[in-house]
C-alpha cells in the first residue's frame, strides 16, 4: 500500500521515516508508513484530521519526546544515521531538523531576539545582525520590521508572528524544516504570504509540511503524502494510503481511497 | 553522505547549527539533578521535623507515657505534668470554632458562587474574606482583648444568668475564655472554609447545573438538593481542614483563652490548649521542662498532621472522582 | 379548573418563601462576616492612627512607666527574619517547583513532595518554632535572628512551592515546544522561556509568602524572643542574638498594664497590617497583569 514512487530515483533523500507503529500509550495512532523526505523538495502531508500526520511529523524532529506516552517502532534515517537509535541526543536532532507549529509561538522577547535565539543557542561566534537580517528577508519578514527590531515579537500580527517563528527557525539554517498546518490559523492573505514563502525557502531548504487544505498540498508540494484512519481492526489507526508527485497525486490517485478523499467525499 | 550535512547549495551564510555544547549537556545534567534533589528534600525536610521534634520528647514519652495524656496537673515545681486539659481545650475550641466558621464559609461560599450578585460585586466581596485571612493573628488577639471581650460580655453575663443550668453557661466570663477565642478562631478559618468550598461549588459541571434548573427547581432547592450533596465532598474535605487550622492556631488562643489548666464544658470559663500552652511556656522552660513540651508539639504535630493528611485526602479523591462522574 | 397554569410569579406560595428566607440568611451571613474585617480596620486606625508619627520608626520600645518611645529596631528585625526566611524558602521552593512541575511532574516522588507540601502548608507555625528552636536554638545555645528566620522559612516553603508550582504548569504548552523545537535543552527551556513566562505567578505566590510570614508570631516567640536594642550594633553578629519583631512586640505590650504600652501595640499592629496588605495587594496585581 505505502510504495513508495519510484520515478524519484533520482533524488538524494535526506530523511527517510519508516514508522512500524506509533503509540500513545496502549493506543495505536500510526502504523506502517514509509515517507522518504527529499532534498529541496517541499514535501506535503495530507489526510483527513486525526489520522496521525502531526504524529509521524513531530517524531522526525523527536518533539514527541516531551509526550509521556509516546512510544516509536520504526527507523528515521538523517542521512543515514538513525535518529531513534539509543545513542542519539534529541536535542541535537532538533537543532538539525527545525520545526514551525499550528500556532504561531514567537518568544515573549524582541523581534531580534527571537530570531537570533537558535543562534545564541548554538553559541554562534558570527555577526549575529548579518544572520538576522537575513533570516527576516529569507522569511519575507524584513521590510515591515526593520524598524522596529526590539518590539516584542508577540505585538506583531498573527501572519507577522508565523513569519517570524519561520525566520527564527532559518536563523541557524538547519538542512530541514517541518512545518505543522503553519498556516491554518491564519487569514487568507497572510496564508498566501506564508505559500509564496515556503516555495522560495524550497530553494536553500528541505520543507515537510503538514496540511489540511488540499489545494494548498497542490499549491507548495512537490511530494504528496496521503495519510487516512483505519477504523477496520477496532481502533483508529493512521497509515500512509499512498505517496507520490502532488499533480501525479492529485491527477491520477492509484488507490480509490485518495480519489474518495481528494473528491471531498470525506474529510 | 554525512560530510555533506553543512555545505547544501546555499547562497548565504553556512549552517549554523551546532549540537549542545559538553557545558550545556553537562549543565543541564547537574541542574536537572538538582531540582530531583530538591524534591526529594521536601520529603527528607517532613521527615526531619517529625524525627527531630520526636526524639527530643522521647525521653519525656518514656518518662510519662500515656499517663501525660490522661492527666490534669501541670505542675514543673512538683514535676507533674498532664495534658488532658489542653486536649480538650484544643479539640472543644476547634469544633466549636468549625461550627461557627463552617457554617458561615459555607454560606460565603454558596453566596459568592450561586450567582446571587452581580460579577464585580462578588469580586469585591471575594478580596474582603480573603484580606480577612491575610490579618495576622496576633491583631486579631489584639482585638479580641480590646474590642471582642467587653462587647460580648454583657451577652455571656445574661447567658449566665437566664441560662446557668446549662453545662455551657455554668460560670461567668470574667476575661478571657473560651467562648471569646472561638468565635476570633472562627473568624480565621472561615476564609479557608470559603475559599474550598467555593472551589467546590465551582468545580459542578454546567450540566449538573441545568438539569437542576431544567427541572424546575428554585434556586435554593437546586442549592440544597442537587449542588450542595454534589460538591459535599469537597466542602468536608474544606472543613476538616479548617478544622485542622484552627487545632493549630497559636496566638489568639494564647491571647485570649485564659490559660486555665482546667476541664470544662462551659464557654465563658478560661481553658488552655496545646499550641497555646508551648506559646507561654517555651520561652523560659528550663531543660528538663523543654523535653516535656517537646511531648506535647509531638501530640500537637500527630493530632493536625492526621487532620490534614485526612482533608487532602477527600479533597484529592472527590476532586478526581468530581471529574470522572 | 383552568387547564392554563398560573405562570406569574407568587410570593405567598411556600417554595418562594422559603427561596426567601434561606436568601436572607445567606445575605446575612455574608454581612456579618465582614463586620470583623470592618471593626478590624477601623479600630487600627481610631486607635493605631492616633500614635502615628516619625517617632514609632525611630525609638526603640519604651520600659515600663515610659511615655514616648516607637519600634523602630522590631520592624528592622521583622525585615531581616523576614529576608533569612526568604533566602531559605524561595530558592529552595522554585527549585523543587521546577523538578514537581516540569521534570518529573508524574514520578513517585514528585507525588510524595507535592504531598509533604500540601501537608506542610497545615502544619501549626508553632511547630515550625518548636523545630527551629530544637535546631538551632539548643544547638547554638541562643536565641537569635537566624533561628527565628528558620522557623518562618518553614511556613514559606509550601506556599512558594505549590504556587510555582502552578505558575510553571500554566505557561502554555505551545511556548515550551518552541523553545524545545529550537533545541533547547530541558534547563535552557526553563530557564530562557518558561521561567519568564511564569514569573509574575511565582512572585505572586513569594509575595503572599512573604506577607504571611510577616505577621507570624508564634515561631519567633521562643526562637528569636524579643530585643528592646537595635540590631547591628554590634555587627552582622548579631544575627545571633535575640531580635525584636513587629508582631512579638504587640503580643507581649498587649499583655501589659500600661496604656503607653498597649497604644504602640495598636500602633505596631496598624503598621504590620498596611505591610501585610501593601503585599497582598502588590502580589494580586502583579498576579492580575499576567492574564
Ligand atoms: N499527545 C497525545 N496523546 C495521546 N494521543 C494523541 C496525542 N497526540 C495525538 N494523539 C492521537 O493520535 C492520533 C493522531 O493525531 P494527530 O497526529 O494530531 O493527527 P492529525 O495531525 O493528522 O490531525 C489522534 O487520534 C490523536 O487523538
Ligand atoms: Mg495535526
Amino acid at each position: 500500500m505505502s510504495t513508495p514512487q519510484s520515478a524519484a530515483t533520482t533524488d538524494e533523500v535526506v530523511i527517510d521515516c519508516r514508522v512500524n507503529k506509533i503509540f500513545y500509550g496502549n493506543f495505536l495512532a500510526v502504523r506502517d508508513s514509509h515517507v522518504p523526505i527529499l532534498k529541496n523538495k517541499i514535501t506535503g502531508f495530507i489526510g483527513p484530521s486525526g489520522c496521525g500526520k502531526s504524529t509521524v511529523l513531530k517524531s522526525i524532529n523527536r518533539m514527541n519526546d516531551l509526550v509521556r506516552s509516546f512510544r516509536f517502532e520504526g527507523e528515521i534515517r538523517f542521512e543515514g544515521q538513525d535518529l531513534y537509535a539509543k545513542n542519539v541526543d534529541p536535542v541535537t536532532v532538533r537543532r538539525y531538523i527545525g520545526m514551525v507549529f499550528q500556532q504561531p509561538n514567537p518568544f515573549s522577547m524582541s523581534i531580534y531576539e527571537n530570531v537570533a535565539f537558535g543562534l545564541r543557542l548554538a553559541r554562534y561566534k558570527g555577526d549575529y545582525d548579518a544572520r538576522v537580517e537575513e533570516a527576516l528577508k529569507g522569511a519575507a519578514l524584513w521590510d515591515e520590521v526593520k524598524d522596529k527590531l526590539k518590539n516584542n515579537g508577540m505585538s506583531l500580527s498573527g501572519g507577522q508572528q508565523q513569519r517570524l517563528c519561520i525566520a527564527r527557525a532559518i536563523a541557524t539554517r538547519p538542512p530541514v524544516i517541518l512545518m505543522d498546518e503553519p498556516a491554518s490559523a491564519l487569514d487568507p492573505i497572510a496564508t498566501r504570504q506564508i505559500e509564496e514563502l515556503m516555495v522560495e525557502l524550497k530553494k536553500d531548504y528541505t520543507v515537510a509540511i503538514v496540511t489540511h487544505n488540499m489545494q494548498q498540498a497542490l499549491r507548495v508540494a512537490d511530494k504528496t503524502a496521503f495519510f487516512a484512519v483505519d477504523i477496520s481492526r477496532g481502533g483508529r489507526t493512521g497509515y500512509l494510503v499512498e505517496m507520490g508527485d502532488t499533480r501525479e497525486l492529485f491527477e491520477n490517485p492509484r488507490e480509490a481511497l485518495t480519489r474518495e478523499y481528494l473528491s471531498g467525499e470525506f474529510s | 553522505m554525512a560530510a555533506r550535512k553543512t555545505d547544501q547549495a546555499q547562497p548565504g551564510s553556512t549552517s549554523a547549527c551546532r549540537p549542545p555544547t559538553t557545558l550545556d549537556t553537562l549543565v543541564d545534567r547537574t541542574f536537572r539533578g538538582l531540582t530531583l534533589c530538591f524534591a526529594w528534600l521536601t520529603l527528607l525536610l517532613i521527615i526531619y521535623i517529625f524525627w527531630r521534634i520526636g526524639g527530643t520528647a522521647i525521653p519525656a514519652m518514656h518518662k510519662f507515657g500515656i499517663s501525660f495524656l490522661t492527666s490534669t496537673d501541670w505542675d514543673p515545681g512538683q514535676g507533674r505534668f498532664g495534658i488532658l486539659p489542653e486536649i480538650w481545650g484544643t479539640l472543644y475550641s476547634s469544633l466549636l470554632a468549625l461550627f461557627g466558621g463552617g457554617i458561615f464559609g459555607v454560606a460565603i461560599a454558596v453566596f459568592l458562587t450561586q450567582d446571587f450578585l452581580p460579577h464585580n460585586v462578588t469580586v469585591v466581596l471575594k478580596s474582603i474574606i480573603e484580606l480577612l485571612a491575610a490579618i495576622p493573628s496576633v491583631v486579631y488577639g489584639l482585638w479580641g482583648i480590646f474590642v471582642l471581650i467587653p462587647l460580648i460580655r454583657p451577652l455571656a453575663d445574661w447567658l449566665h444568668l437566664h441560662l446557668g443550668w446549662l453545662p455551657f453557661f455554668s460560670t461567668s466570663l470574667s476575661g478571657p475564655g473560651l467562648f471569646p477565642a472561638a468565635l476570633v478562631l472562627s473568624i480565621m478559618i472561615l476564609p479557608t472554609v470559603a475559599a474550598i468550598s467555593q472551589d467546590a461549588l465551582a468545580a459542578i459541571p454546567a450540566k449538573i447545573r441545568e438539569a437542576a434548573f431544567g427541572m424546575g427547581a428554585t434556586r435554593w432547592e437546586s442549592i440544597l438538593r442537587v449542588f450542595l450533596p454534589t460538591a459535599s465532598g469537597g466542602i468536608f474535605g474544606a472543613l476538616v481542614l479548617g478544622f485542622g487550622r484552627a487545632l493549630g492556631e497559636t496566638m489568639a488562643l494564647a491571647m485570649l483563652v485564659g490559660n486555665s489548666n482546667q476541664l470544662t464544658l462551659s464557654l465563658f470559663s478560661p481553658a488552655n490548649t496545646l499550641a497555646a500552652l508551648l506559646a507561654l511556656n517555651f520561652p523560659e522552660a528550663s531543660d528538663y521542662e523543654v523535653r516535656v513540651l517537646m511531648y506535647a508539639a509531638v501530640v500537637l504535630l500527630v493530632i493536625t498532621f492526621l487532620v490534614n493528611v485526612a482533608g487532602q485526602l477527600i479533597i484529592t479523591a472527590t476532586l478526581r472522582t468530581g471529574g470522572s462522574k | 379548573m383552568s387547564a392554563s397554569p398560573d405562570f406569574s410569579r407568587n410570593f405567598t406560595d411556600p417554595r418562594a418563601l422559603k427561596s426567601f428566607i434561606l436568601s436572607t440568611i445567606t445575605v446575612g451571613c455574608a454581612i456579618l462576616a465582614c463586620i470583623p474585617l470592618f471593626s478590624v480596620l477601623a479600630m487600627l486606625i481610631l486607635r493605631g492612627g492616633r500614635r502615628f508619627s516619625l517617632e514609632l520608626f525611630t525609638s526603640l520600645p519604651p520600659t515600663a512607666f515610659d511615655s514616648g518611645g516607637g519600634f523602630g529596631n522590631a520592624i528592622v528585625g521583622t525585615v531581616v527574619m523576614v529576608g533569612i526566611a526568604s533566602l531559605i524558602a524561595v530558592p529552595f521552593g522554585i527549585i523543587g517547583a521546577i523538578y514537581l512541575a516540569e521534570f518529573g511532574p508524574h514520578t513517585r516522588i514528585a507525588t510524595v513532595a507535592r504531598f509533604c507540601a500540601k501537608t506542610m502548608t497545615g502544619i501549626p507555625s508553632i511547630l515550625a518554632g518548636v523545630f527551629a528552636y530544637s535546631v538551632v536554638v539548643m544547638v547554638t545555645g541562643t536565641y537569635s535572628a537566624v533561628a527565628g528566620g528558620i522557623a518562618l522559612s518553614l511556613l514559606m516553603l509550601p506556599t512558594v512551592m505549590l504556587t510555582a508550582e502552578e505558575a510553571i504548569q500554566m505557561v502554555p504548552a505551545i511556548m515550551r515546544e518552541a523553545a524545545v523545537g529550537m533545541g533547547c535543552t530541558p534547563t535552557q527551556a526553563m530557564w530562557k522561556v518558561v521561567l519568564p513566562k511564569a514569573m509574575p505567578g511565582i512572585i505572586t505566590g513569594v509575595m503572599l509568602a512573604i506577607a504571611r510570614a510577616a505577621g507570624e508570631t508564634a515561631p519567633l516567640l521562643f526562637t528569636a524572643l524579643f530585643s528592646d536594642y537595635w540590631m547591628f550594633q554590634g555587627g552582622a553578629g548579631d544575627l545571633m542574638e535575640p531580635t525584636a519583631s513587629l508582631a512579638v512586640l504587640i503580643y507581649n505590650f498587649s499583655g501589659m498594664p500600661f496604656e503607653n504600652q498597649i497604644q504602640l501595640a495598636w500602633a505596631a499592629s496598624l503598621v504590620l497590617v498596611l505591610m501585610v496588605f501593601t503585599l497582598n495587594i502588590l502580589s494580586r496585581l502583579i498576579g492580575q497583569r499576567k492574564k
